[in-house]
């Protein structure tokens, strides 16, 4: 597919931190700073509902009460919640209602970034090309949402949350919150309070989604947060496979982003979830800069028989603090999490996941690989419970570490709960040094020492790759490469 | 075609070649016979360019090139090939992907066009087929769960893919029964030609008989002392090396 190719190239084009560039346009601020004002513009400049406006006021009058986590293996200077901007979106005149409305300059942006929008809607007359239909999320905002019409002929809506919440009030209503509840933990609460856009894809009982979705986020505005929202709900029998993208320019402070991720799953239904964020990591040498990305994830196997499998591929940001997690509580519904978490410079990531298992007869995956290098700290930080009704339940984790150089570390901290007898749970871990015999071996055959390193670490997260889509696996390979540039030696 | 002179080189500051010289002619094979500990593999290392392996002075050079001047990448696209003792694994990267890829980056460097994927198959199915080994298992990772003689194998696949002009074969026939080894040797004679050179590493004159040396070295305390014809390999192999080891 075009689309994917000139993203290939243009990856491979560029060093370093590629996505590093700002784009120039007008923005709409709000006042920095954070209070019940804030928030009221936040909801007024969105139109929104009075119930939705109470449902932040609610969120924000919780999350004053509440404390900032500290438990995680990262260590950052305390942010100061006053001195950042909770709204930035591009100026327009009013809602584009198609591509031509959308600025050029955003166009342009998100061209650069390989997501060219136009190519995909002229894709769309192309027999047998795979598509996918892509929401841009701007800073805060969602500029443009593509294959809409085709997806609303199959029933599967896919829009800006803003514009769910004005449409589709009565899913909104029904679901918002209901995975991760407003005050879930600190982040969450204050994504609750001043969440800006984000995705919303709804997908009619026995329908399999024509198309892979995704949606790209874009950091463009400075001293501001991103708190997106996403929300996919995947009805009786329904299929969805959901890819994001992350990116940010740099910047030398560090930015906030705090999304919510809710995906509900009904009976027999199934959601792919995946994952490629590459925010910016801050100076590799200073660690000055880079996105702190503390996201909240989360799946509700509602239904019975219900599935999902989150897949992550983590090269970005300054510090990742994550748990796409999966709560099984329909029969028989299973989790998957499959992930590939790399740390280079000073970058720090706390990441893993939870798999709750509230039904009988529940099953999960866990397929951890995390590969450290530089001067970073990765941690595995994940949880498998049972709880006394989940006779049966099962699952299987396999944790993988691999240290590049002798300056970074891994941490694998597994907390495993068994509350009755009839679970089963299996935990495999390793930690491994990439050899220096193998790198000789290989570059023995021909392969720069860089060649090398690629192969052997692509060779290390195999396992992982093969789960994304199989387009966005190749870029995801070349990102894990970019992302170990300079590691060795 | 390899020319080393007075090669001296130290591994954690102890030194184990101790000003070693030898010439290899191309179209021939040697062989290099000599005691545990004499040098045999950290000669192959040094002319392979492994890390950790610092070389204190003389000189090595492939058809009058600086060898030691090169990265070991840059060696093997000039044709310098090293099949190891004991072959690494390499989890997850299947033994076709390697292959390729370690064939295009050897082409890259010299310049040529990268070769296709059919091209490429094509190439590998008839050398398999060759050394016997079932095509199936170049899917699977390399050497990963392989027998000690299918990884011994596999290197002369890689080998015979990459089709270099210098060969350096380390203990290639340890951990071979009698069919292995006649089916290596087989493959290793295919390659004999009056472009290439080997170099031939071993403890025993048993591999010497299936893969018959022009000439034979014996190499004690680091350095080359005493050469000879193929009637050497029988008296080493009658009367042991501690006539030698006494000499250095």
């Amino acid at each position: 597919m075009a689309a994917v190719r000139q993203t290939v190239e243009h990856v491979q084009a560029l060093e370093k931190y590629q996505h590093g560039f700002s784009t120039d346009i007008e923005q709409d601020f709000a006042p920095k700073g954070l209070n019940a004002d804030i928030v009221r513009f936040i909801s007024a400049k969105k139109d929104e509902p009075e119930w939705m406006l109470q449902w932040r006021l609610e969120a924000f009058e919780r999350w004053l009460a509440m404390d900032e986590p500290s438990w995680a293996k990262v260590n950052f200077p305390r942010i100061d919640y006053q001195d950042s901007y909770y709204y930035a979106a591009p100026r327009a005149k009013a809602g584009p209602k198609s591509l031509d409305e959308v600025d050029p300059d955003i166009l342009e942006t998100y061209k650069k970034l390989g997501i060219p929008l136009r190519e995909q809607e002229v894709l769309a007359g192309v027999e047998g090309a795979p598509r996918y239909a892509v929401d841009a999320v701007f800073d805060s905002v969602s500029v443009v949402t593509t294959f809409k019409k085709e997806l609303a002929q199959v029933g599967v809506i896919f829009c800006s949350m803003s514009e769910a919440i004005r449409e589709h009030p009565e899913l909104v209503k029904q679901y918002l919150g209901s995975v991760v509840p407003v005050s879930d933990n600190y982040f969450a609460c204050l994504n609750a309070a001043v969440f800006s856009d984000g995705s919303f894809v709804y997908v009619p009982p026995g329908v399999r989604c024509p198309m892979e979705l995704s949606t790209y986020f874009r950091i463009n505005a400075e001293n501001s947060g991103q708190f997106e929202r996403t929300l996919i709900i995947a009805d009786k029998g329904a299929y969805v496979s959901y890819l994001e993208g992350c990116t940010a320019p740099m910047r030398d402070e560090n930015q906030l982003h705090a999304a919510v991720v809710e995906l509900v799953v009904l009976d027999d239904a199934e959601i792919k979830y995946s994952t490629v964020q590459n925010w910016y990591p801050g100076d590799p040498e200073t660690g000055k800069g880079g996105i702190y990305n503390f996201v909240t994830k989360r799946a509700d196997c509602r239904g019975d028989r219900s599935k999902v499998s989150w897949t992550q591929v983590e090269t970005g940001s300054a510090i990742t603090w994550k748990y796409p997690s999966c709560v099984l509580r329909g029969e028989g519904s299973s989790g998957e999490f499959y992930s590939i978490a790399i740390t280079n410079g000073r970058q720090q990531a706390d990441t893993g996941t939870k798999m709750i298992h509230l039904g009988a007869n529940t099953r999960s995956r866990i397929i951890s690989k995390g590969i450290s290098a530089g001067k970073s700290s990765n941690t595995y930080r994940g949880l498998v419970s049972a709880h006394p009704k989940a006779k049966g339940a099962r699952n299987f984790t396999q944790c993988d570490s691999l240290l590049i150089g002798k300056r970074c570390a891994a941490h694998t901290v597994p907390y495993i709960e068994a509350r009755n007898g009839q679970a089963k749970f299996e935990h495999e871990a390793t930690t491994t040094r990439l050899s220096e015999d193998q790198l000789f071996y290989v570059m023995q055959r021909g392969l720069s020492q860089e060649e090398a390193v690629q192969l052997l670490v692509n060779g290390f997260v195999k396992d992982v790759l093969q789960e994304l889509p199989m387009e966005f696996a190749v870029e995801a390979q070349k990102l894990v490469a970019i992302s170990l540039e300079g590691s060795v030696g | 075609m390899l020319r080393i002179e007075n090669l001296r080189a130290s591994v954690d500051g102890k030194e184990i070649l101790k000003g070693l010289s030898l010439e290899v002619p191309a179209g021939e094979v040697h062989a290099i016979m000599g005691p545990n500990g004499a040098g045999k593999s950290t000669l192959s290392y040094v002319l392979t360019g492994r890390a950790g392996y610092e070389v204190t002075a003389g000189t090595a050079t492939l058809d009058g090139e600086d060898l030691l001047a090169l990265a070991p990448d840059e060696r093997a696209a000039r044709g310098v090939f090293l099949s190891f003792q004991y072959p690494l694994e390499i989890p997850g990267v299947p033994a076709l992907t390697f292959l390729r890829t370690a064939l295009n980056a050897q082409r890259r460097a010299r310049g040529e066009a990268e070769i296709t994927a059919p091209e490429f198959l094509k190439l590998a199915r008839a050398k398999a087929a060759a050394l016997k080994i079932d095509f199936d298992m170049l899917k699977r990772a390399l050497n990963v769960g392989f027998s000690g003689g299918e990884k011994k194998r596999m290197e002369i696949l890689q080998m015979a893919m990459l089709s270099p002009r210098f060969l350096i074969l380390d203990e290639t026939d340890s951990g071979l029964d009698i069919d292995a080894l006649r089916i290596v040797s087989e493959g290793v004679n295919a390659l004999r030609s009056p472009e290439r050179a080997m170099l031939m590493i071993t403890h025993y004159q048993r591999l010497l008989d299936y893969i018959k040396p022009d000439r034979v070295h014996v190499l004690a305390g680091g350095r080359i002392v005493a050469s000879g014809g193929p009637e050497l390999a029988h008296e080493l192999e009658r009367e042991g090396y501690e006539r030698y080891e006494a000499a250095a």
